[in-house]
């Protein structure tokens, strides 16, 4: 397992490396000098050449990346041109705030849409599958920044039963999972941000059952009389692995944030974040954020491969 | 009925059977009137080419079709018990219970994500209860009985750790774990290879023996047919064209169709002469030919075979044949 998991974070560090170089490169690949935001408008050519030199700007390039690389492996990304905070202050802070929002809405996406799915892979055709994969398209193509509005109206402004916006009345840093006050705001951004991967995971749970109910193993397993309840826990574990990877992409995308429902919510989440250093070109922002999202890509596909092969051995082979 | 059936008491009693599956576009008539009985400790293989409904026979026998599509006609009498009424608790105690299956490729048959000690722990707590300990002592047991070696650390190993050999040894310790009176074996030895093919078919008719267990082996094999058959059915076309001891129909074939397998068999032929391959292919089971299935490609039919299906004669003491040429040949005997 060891030698697995070291194999895998071997895998794993070129495409970290990829990444960053990807993130570097921003500088120049976004139109204008990265220079102009931070300048007066009254500035001399001389002092443009001393700023130039005291960022660092006049070096190769070559140099210039393997002293931002440098500084980004010791989390320093510089200070954010909006905020005038450390970068990985900012970054980390609203990362924090959306992986609270994913961890509950990736669980509770994939215990629904794995029992939907499971559901409907095994009545395929029927009025049962049909209901529930018409519930997965809905999930999927609804849009969920309008649901998160309709939603606002109907239990915030309506009845009263939610709050509409925001991370509680002490802010985002007071915030603690452990106060059912606090807890009253995470209620319809996690619901709303939901409703993607229920859909997603309960048409690949669909998909893989009813695949694997058509393999000759399930006919052995009929064969040497085990109760249909016990041939759909066979056919699940083994629709596991697939579902698990549909998962963690999942995963990843909703640690990205989800900028409509962030905003719609103000959560101060990764999205939100990403939105503002957008309109405000904070290019040292974007190149942090950027990098540790696909961090925790990287570190989330880690896991399910992890996951996946303690559950299938076959894999673990590959 | 024919004088051909012993008068003791049947382990399995198929009258009958038809097996029909429906779909919208057409429906397949893979058995289309088979009787078989096999009695405790005998047996029986069926003989045929793919598609001649063997292997359906056996999956009907334990109610394996899928139920949606699947027409089953006749009567299944197995220990007395009428399979094709039992209801759903029946079913799930016969099946691997008296009547256990080994099927052909061991590879896709086990659950590859569960080791092969856990599947057959599982089937004997599902039909004995008992403990998780007592039933890998069982299943340890039933290692050593087929011959894995290290049986211990075998039990934990998973499907794709194994080799073929092996794999099908497992699979056959699973199928016997609960000492089935009727072992249903669907080419068991198919996909190995041919070393390893005679080493399991030994260990089958050694276990066969051992435990005394009625068996109907399918096979397209003819060696392996000859190796461990007691009796022989012959399958064409969803039809038992002749049936018999395993000596008279390897050495006195009646049926045109039988001779024709035993003539396109390599035996110690010479080199030079080909061998004698039966004309034609089998017929489309969507659009079974009027009479005989075989006439289309039978040497010797008769105006008769056009017209009806032949109805079973006894060339010999419990040899029956669907045959009209073979009835005219006895008619000219007597």
């Amino acid at each position: 397992m060891l030698v697995l998991i070291l194999r895998r974070l071997a895998y794993a560090a070129p495409i970290a490396l990829g990444v960053s170089l990807v993130c570097f490169s921003l500088v120049y690949l976004a139109p204008g000098d990265p220079l102009q935001a931070v300048m007066p408008a009254d500035v001399t050519p001389d002092m443009v050449e001393m700023i130039r030199h005291e960022y660092g700007f006049d070096k190769p390039i070559p140099v210039q990346y393997a002293l931002w690389l440098w500084r980004a492996v010791q989390g320093d990304f510089g200070l954010s041109i909006g905020s005038r905070r450390p970068v990985i202050v900012d970054v980390l802070g609203s990362l924090q705030n959306t992986l609270l929002l994913t961890s509950f809405a990736v669980p509770i996406a994939f215990v629904i849409g794995y029992t939907l799915g499971a559901i409907a892979g095994c009545f395929p055709g029927r009025w049962l599958d049909r209901t529930v994969t018409g519930f997965a398209v809905m999930g999927v193509s609804v849009p969920n920044y309008w649901l998160g509005i309709v939603m606002v109206i109907a239990f915030a402004v309506e009845l009263s039963w939610l709050p509409a916006t925001g991370m509680g009345p002490r802010g985002s840093d007071a915030f603690s999972i452990f106060s059912l006050g606090d807890l009253r705001y995470l209620v319809m951004p996690v619901f709303t941000l939901s409703m993607v991967p229920v859909g997603i995971i309960a048409r690949s749970t669909r998909a893989a059952v009813a695949e694997i109910r058509g393999q000759d193993f399930v006919i052995t397993l009929r064969a040497k009389g085990l109760s249909e309840t016990a041939v759909i826990r066979h056919v699940l574990k083994n629709a596991l692995p697939q579902v698990l990877a549909v998962m963690g992409l999942q995963f990843g995308y909703l640690m990205g944030g989800s900028i409509l429902i962030e905003t719609v919510f103000t959560w101060p989440g990764s999205g939100f974040l990403l939105a503002k250093a957008i309109i405000n070109r904070d290019i040292p922002v974007l190149q942090g954020a950027i990098l540790l999202l696909s961090l925790v890509f990287v570190a989330t596909n880690l896991v399910v491969d992890l996951l996946q092969s303690a559950i299938d051995p076959r894999i673990r082979r590959a | 009925m024919d004088g051909s059936i012993m008068p003791t008491r049947m382990l399995l009693d198929i009258e009958d059977l038809t097996v029909r599956f429906v779909t919208r576009e057409a429906t397949v008539h893979a058995v289309n009137g088979v009787n078989l009985q096999v009695q405790a400790g005998e047996v029986l293989c069926i003989l045929g080419e793919s598609g001649s409904g063997k292997s359906v026979t056996l999956r009907a026998l334990m109610r394996l079709l899928p139920a949606g599509r699947t027409r089953i006609e006749g009567r299944i009498t197995l220990d007395g018990q009428d399979v094709l009424s039992l209801d759903r608790k029946r079913l799930q105690a016969m099946r691997g219970g008296l009547v256990s299956m080994i099927f052909q490729e061991p590879m896709t048959a086990l659950d590859p994500v569960y080791t092969v000690g856990a599947q057959i722990i599982e089937t004997v707590r599902q039909h004995r209860g008992g403990s998780q300990r007592d039933a890998r002592a069982r299943a340890l047991e039933l290692f050593e009985l087929v011959k894995i070696p290290s049986p211990e650390r075998r039990l934990d190993a998973y499907p794709h750790e194994l080799s073929g050999g092996l794999r099908q040894r497992a699979m056959i310790a699973m199928a016997l774990s609960c000492a089935p009176k009727l072992l249903l074996a669907d080419e068991p030895t198919t996909a190995l290879d041919a070393t390893v093919q005679i080493q399991v078919l030994i260990l089958l008719r050694r276990l066969q023996r051992e435990m005394g267990m009625g068996t109907i082996f399918v096979t397209h094999d003819l060696g392996v047919a000859s190796e461990i058959a007691d009796r022989i059915a012959v399958m064409y076309a969803g039809r038992i064209v002749e049936e018999g001891p395993v000596a008279d129909i390897l050495n006195n074939p009646k049926h045109p169709y039988t001779q024709g397998l035993m003539a396109s068999t390599v035996h110690a032929q010479d080199r030079q002469a080909d061998i004698a391959a039966i004309p034609g292919s089998p017929p489309d089971l969507r659009r079974l030919p009027a009479g005989c299935s075989f006439r289309p490609r039978c040497a010797a039919a008769l105006a008769a075979c056009r017209e009806r299906v032949p109805t079973p004669v006894f060339p010999a003491a419990n040899h029956m044949a669907r045959c009209f040429r073979v009835a005219a040949e006895m008619g000219e005997g007597a």
